[in-house]
């Protein structure tokens, strides 16, 4: 039988396994009660390694820009410092943009933090719930008179994200060698999941705005203001044309409460 | 200047009539079918952790999976969810549901 450890012995574990200097903690023995030894190296080396593995795996275009040697050293840096909170590995990383923007090795990269928030972004989109987009038909039978005052919901798995860097550009050209080169400028993001994987597409100036009133709950004619109060030449066509493509828009959450039914 | 009320009809009409012109090609219409992908190219956004991101170890593994048009996987020439034809070696066929084939040798 397995005596409780004394509450210390995870904290000095814990504190054991993220840094590599500190010496095999006493008490840790292997199955037949000899000292663990070397074990817990190979133990500690194994969460480094998995946990680093983890990143390469959720910041895909970060790895391929910052390549190999570099990532792998910002990753043990990371990992130290930011911890796995949850057991989940899916959400594994959620500071890492912060700490990409506070990293003085990456002052001439200043848009690496942002491309891993598209990341995350992406990601997130893909563990977002499903929601009930409106058919086409239903959009087509709404009656021209009411499209002004109509409010619409979004899909639970929409994500904007802006960012004063070329940020989109960057990620498809680090995925895809043969992409053009991104060219300096600001960027605003939107990422949809029509069916099971996300998509990053570029957004016009005042689209931003136009999502954010449509989020929440302004009617469509206000939404078109908003868009147009920040780009007079704001095309809510193309941001709508988008919206349907990707089956983004629902049913709105706000709408007013049919009225009560008596019999 | 037309008001916010007018541009709302004629850039939601505008919008559907593009979106229809484009309904054939939407993803809904795309079925998971395996045995097709590159060995590291599976679809999966999932990140770590998950047991789909790039997993494909070997070239047309059976039990991974990508997107494609819907009618195209049982073929020799499935195409992809961007429109993208796959050309299968000889003999081998994308299928709806996980193969037996080319499953990677456990190490």
């Amino acid at each position: 039988m397995i005596a409780p450890a004394p509450p210390t012995d995870q904290a000095h574990l814990r504190a054991a396994i993220l840094d590599p200097a500190q010496p095999v903690p006493q008490g840790l023995q292997d199955g037949a009660g000899r000292p663990a030894g070397r074990r817990f190296s190979v133990y500690r080396n194994n969460v480094a390694v998995s946990l680093t593995e983890a990143l390469i795996d959720g910041f895909p275009a970060c790895y391929r820009l910052l390549g190999d040697e570099t990532f792998r050293g910002m990753a043990g840096a990371y990992l130290r410092v930011h911890p796995p909170a949850s057991p989940l590995m899916m959400h594994f990383g959620q500071a890492l943009p912060a700490f990409l923007d506070a990293a003085p090795q990456l002052a001439r990269m200043r848009w690496m933090g942002d491309l891993a928030r598209l990341e995350l972004a992406l990601r997130s989109a893909y563990h977002a719930a499903d929601g009930a987009p409106l058919p086409h038909a239903t959009l087509a039978a709404i009656p021209p008179e009411a499209l002004p005052d109509q409010r619409f919901g979004l899909v639970p798995a929409l994500r904007v994200l802006r960012s004063d860097w070329p940020v989109l550009s960057i990620h498809v050209k680090a995925l895809d060698p043969t992409a053009p080169t991104a060219q300096p400028g600001a960027e605003d993001v939107l990422i949809t999941r029509t069916d099971y994987d996300p998509q990053a597409h570029l957004l016009a100036p005042g689209d931003v705005a136009f999502l954010a009133a449509l989020r929440a709950g302004d009617t469509l004619a206000t939404a078109i203001a908003a868009g147009a109060a920040v780009n007079t030449d704001h095309d809510p066509a193309a941001i709508l044309t988008l919206l349907m493509q990707t089956a983004s828009l629902t049913a709105s959450l706000t709408a007013a409460e049919p009225a009560v039914q008596t019999n | 200047m037309k008001s916010n009320k007018a541009i709302a009809l004629t850039a939601f009409a505008a919008a559907l009539t593009t979106t229809a012109a484009t309904l054939p090609a939407h993803a809904a219409d795309n079925v998971k079918c395996f045995g097709v992908s590159m060995a590291g190219k599976n679809d999966c956004a999932a990140g770590p952790g998950t047991t789909c991101a790039g997993t494909s170890k070997v070239d047309y593994q059976g039990n991974a999976w990508t997107l494609v048009q819907d009618g195209t996987c049982e073929s020799a020439t499935p195409v992809l969810a961007d429109g993208t034809k796959v050309m299968l070696p000889e003999g081998k066929m994308g299928s709806l549901s996980a193969l037996e084939r080319d499953l990677p040798m456990e190490s």
